[in-house]
């Protein structure tokens, strides 16, 4: 009798989750559609005439042109994409202090509304697609890439910004204030000091984000290493595309070593 | 009373401020800056025209049609290429944890084998992923031809090599004492992988690849500017004829379909947790 009690005492196992089953087939399903909507004949991609043109492509990209008035040129490609990025994230960082101050809230609701939607669109432009339109704006080159980086970034520090404000503790502006000071005096003060190691954590830490994205902008026509690599690949040079090809990576592997470097320094402003 | 106001600091920001100015000025040359060519009359002119054409938006059926069939594309491209990027993932980070390695627990049969193995696999997986898919693209659409397959791919390459570190990683941050002891106790190592880690990882794996998927959305946008297919491709045709109408429709059904993902991201991740 015990025995059939303790029999009915067990755990019993769970029944098959039945919204994981759902939501795996629905994933499963649109996994599917997707490879039948895009229609891509993955036999045609792998079978032997098409392998054989990939490899001649790829074969095509060694030796890369060393040449020392070529690499002189990526050299200065190189130089004007960390130019550009630079640029781009110290006037995406003015635009963003000066949006940070309405959107944390220090003029009142409707300011703070408005520059959140403005930050928000900025925001969730990509920056190629904004590089598109600034070369209307301001014609191909450089200038264009640098100005695409500032708006989309802008939108992201605005909203970095934005947060570390209303985070700080306000009690020394306060004093400051009720001290008699102007509020300009008690912001610069009692506020600043508060928030600058944090504000300057986020901008360097874009700006290494920006490195990456300012050698791709070229390719919409905003100049750098992405303006050669579009421009040489576009006449078949496929050895001076590939010298190209390595100053990216050359320099995306500098900017990772440096950033983790520097980031062992600054790991408090990252958590 | 003789107050004398004196910044202690003065000479030290000083000197900051001139070499910021000194670093400043050969970065203005090299990036071109000059905002008066934002106001040139031939460059005002041609912004004008293309923004003074954002209204009305394009709403003719035809259009409409297109960019539902864009739209549906860059959906079906980011959905393609995280499942190949997931079938690339998987298995590197398998091979690659260390919370799966037989080798580590103590001198075994296998150790040479991991070796001469782990070592390639982690160059490979850093090689994916340092490119970024933007430029996979470009290549890609020079051999494979102007369309969605070769965005897939460079989705697929990518995404795979991110998704393989972070799912390795993933696996080592996780309770990794239940995969050890099964180790230890000589079972495979799918199976430890099976019983002792998803259990435990399962939720932040599956988490992190939908965070990715929504990425990769935006991302398949972006590929379409170098011919990848797409809403970005068909941006890309608009800004080129300056047809202000058509990128109005276009980025609004842009911003319409990054604002779903989030949310569909975040019901999952809700869903999950």
């Amino acid at each position: 009798m015990n025995d059939s009690v303790s029999f009915d005492d067990h755990a019993q196992a769970a029944g098959p989750c039945m919204t994981c089953v759902a939501v795996s087939a629905l994933i499963v399903l649109a996994v599917v559609a997707s490879f039948a909507y895009l229609a891509i004949d993955v036999r045609a991609l792998l079978s032997a005439p098409s392998l054989r043109l990939m490899a001649k492509f790829i074969g095509e990209f060694f030796p890369p042109d060393l040449s020392a008035p070529f690499v002189a040129k990526v050299a200065g490609g190189a130089l004007q994409t960390l130019a550009v990025s630079a640029l781009g994230t110290l006037l995406a960082a003015l635009a963003g202090a000066v949006l940070a101050l309405p959107a944390s809230g220090r003029f009142g609701l409707a300011p703070r509304l408005a520059a959140r939607a403005l930050l928000n669109v900025l925001r969730s432009v990509p920056e190629l697609v904004w590089a598109a339109l600034m070369v209307l704006a301001a014609g191909l080159g450089p200038f264009a890439g640098a100005l695409a980086l500032a708006l989309h970034t802008a939108g992201v520090l605005g909203r970095l910004f934005a947060e570390t404000l209303e985070n700080a503790p306000r009690d020394s502006e306060r004093a400051l204030r009720d001290a008699g000071g102007g509020a300009v005096t008690a912001f610069a003060y009692g506020c600043l000091p508060l928030v600058t190691a944090q504000s300057v954590a986020y901008v360097l830490y874009r700006w290494e984000m920006n490195i990456r994205m300012a050698a791709v902008l070229g390719f919409v026509g905003a100049g750098g290493l992405g303006q050669l690599l579009y421009f040489h690949l576009s006449i078949f040079q496929q050895a001076q595309a590939s010298t190209v090809l390595l100053a990216m990576f050359v320099l995306v592997f500098a900017v990772d070593a440096f950033s983790s470097r520097l980031r062992r320094g600054l790991a408090p402003a990252y958590a | 009373m003789n107050v004398v106001m004196r910044d202690p600091q003065a000479r030290s920001r000083a000197t900051a401020l001139a070499i910021a100015l000194l670093l400043l000025w050969p970065m203005l040359q090299l990036s071109g800056f000059h905002p008066s060519a934002l106001f040139e009359p031939g460059n005002l002119k041609v912004m004008g025209g293309f923004l003074a054409g954002f209204v009305p938006p394009a709403v003719s059926g035809d259009f409409l049609s297109l960019l539902l069939k864009a739209t549906l594309e860059t959906l079906a491209m980011a959905t393609a290429g995280i499942a190949l990027a997931f079938a690339i993932a998987a298995p590197l980070a398998f091979a690659l944890t260390r919370a799966l390695s037989v080798s580590r627990l103590g001198p075994g049969p296998g150790r040479w084998r991991a070796r001469l193995l782990r070592p390639p696999l982690r160059v490979l997986l850093l090689v994916l992923r340092a490119v970024p898919e933007v430029v996979w693209a470009l290549l890609l659409v020079r051999a494979l031809g102007l369309g969605a397959s070769a965005g897939v791919l460079a989705l697929a390459i990518t995404y795979g090599g991110m998704l393989g570190k972070v799912y390795a990683e993933i696996l080592e941050s996780a309770d990794t004492r239940a995969a050890r002891a099964l180790l230890e106790a000589g079972s495979g190592r799918l199976a430890a992988l099976g019983y002792g880690l998803l259990p435990g990882a399962a939720q932040e794996l599956a988490s992190y690849t939908v965070y990715r998927w929504e990425c990769a959305l935006r991302a398949s946008v972006v590929m379409g500017f170098v011919g990848a297919g797409g809403l970005g491709q068909l941006m890309d045709q608009s800004t080129k004829m300056l047809n202000g109408g058509e990128a109005c429709s276009i980025l609004v059904t842009f911003l319409l379909l990054v604002l779903l993902a989030d949310a569909l991201s975040a019901g999952f991740r809700k869903l999950l947790a």
